[in-house]
């Protein structure tokens, strides 16, 4: 599996890459804001994205709107700090299927990963 | 704010370190500090801010000592302990702290990215109320803080 990992932190972005080498997963990117996951998205046409909402610049519900435009059936996991229902209930209705909470496990990194991609 | 507003911020930062390192804070006696309504002494080393707007309006700051950072750093796999990733994780940990917070303050509890310093306190603006809330911790054989100073919009910056 393909996977583009989009967290403005880079000890996010190396953790999930790290937590999910072992499992078949691809990282072809890693983007620190909306605007370059948009980019690398274009460019390598990932079967996954793990996105994080909070960013500089484009937000990561915008991302996933236009990201979903682009390829609709790119399986989206959210991974935010944010932890009202609200937001999730957004993000799942921009076209994420899966959120997962920060702080995170690396098992339930990996739990909410295969979720998604069943 | 009130006890349940302050038990909301120190939630984010416990599950930070319970997750992450499987060591549970302390949480020591919440205290005011005078200096006018910015992060005082209690900031020291490297300090994640985020700020708040919406219905509450100020700022959340986790600050910590590059020792307990680097000592974080490893416990999450992390090779490179240098102060690009010190900062970088003071300001994750800031950012969960607001953002867990939402559960209790709801989805207008709007929260910026995080701005990080080092050592001296720069470019944070003035809270909205004269005196910030600090909530001491103790993680393993360091201390750290998490200073608060929020209000409903309505009080006016001191």
């Amino acid at each position: 599996m393909r996977l583009l990992i989009v967290d403005d932190s880079n000890i996010i972005r190396s953790r999930i890459a790290r937590a999910l080498r072992d499992r078949s997963y691809q990282t072809v990117g890693l983007a620190r804001s909306g605007e370059e996951a948009l980019a690398i998205f274009r460019a390598t046409l990932p079967d996954a994205v793990t996105m994080d909402l909070t960013m500089p610049g484009m937000d990561g519900i915008e991302c996933i709107r236009r990201l979903m435009r682009l390829r609709p059936d790119t399986r989206i996991l959210v991974v935010s700090a944010l932890a009202d229902k609200a937001t999730a209930i957004e993000a799942l209705k921009a076209g994420a299927r899966g959120f997962l909470q920060k702080p995170f496990g690396e098992d339930e990194l990996r739990d909410a990963m295969t979720t998604l991609m069943e | 704010m009130d006890a349940a507003d302050l038990q909301a911020i120190v939630d984010g930062a416990k599950a930070f370190f319970t997750q992450n390192t499987c060591v549970e804070p302390e949480v020591g006696t919440p205290f005011l500090e005078d200096s006018g309504g910015r992060p005082g002494g209690e900031v020291t080393g490297v300090t994640g801010v985020i700020g708040i707007s919406g219905p509450q309006r100020g700022w959340v700051c986790f600050s910590a000592p590059q020792a307990l950072l680097r000592h974080v750093l490893i416990l999450l796999g992390e090779r490179d302990t240098g102060p690009a990733n010190t900062r970088d994780l003071a300001g994750e940990i800031a950012n969960t702290i607001a953002g867990n917070a939402r559960r209790h303050f709801g989805r207008n509890f709007l929260i910026s990215v995080p701005c990080v310093f080092a050592g001296t306190f720069e470019g944070v603006q003035r809270g909205p109320k004269p005196r910030a809330v600090v909530i001491p911790l103790r993680w393993r054989i360091f201390t750290a803080s998490i200073v608060v100073n929020l209000a409903e919009d309505s009080i006016r910056p001191y």
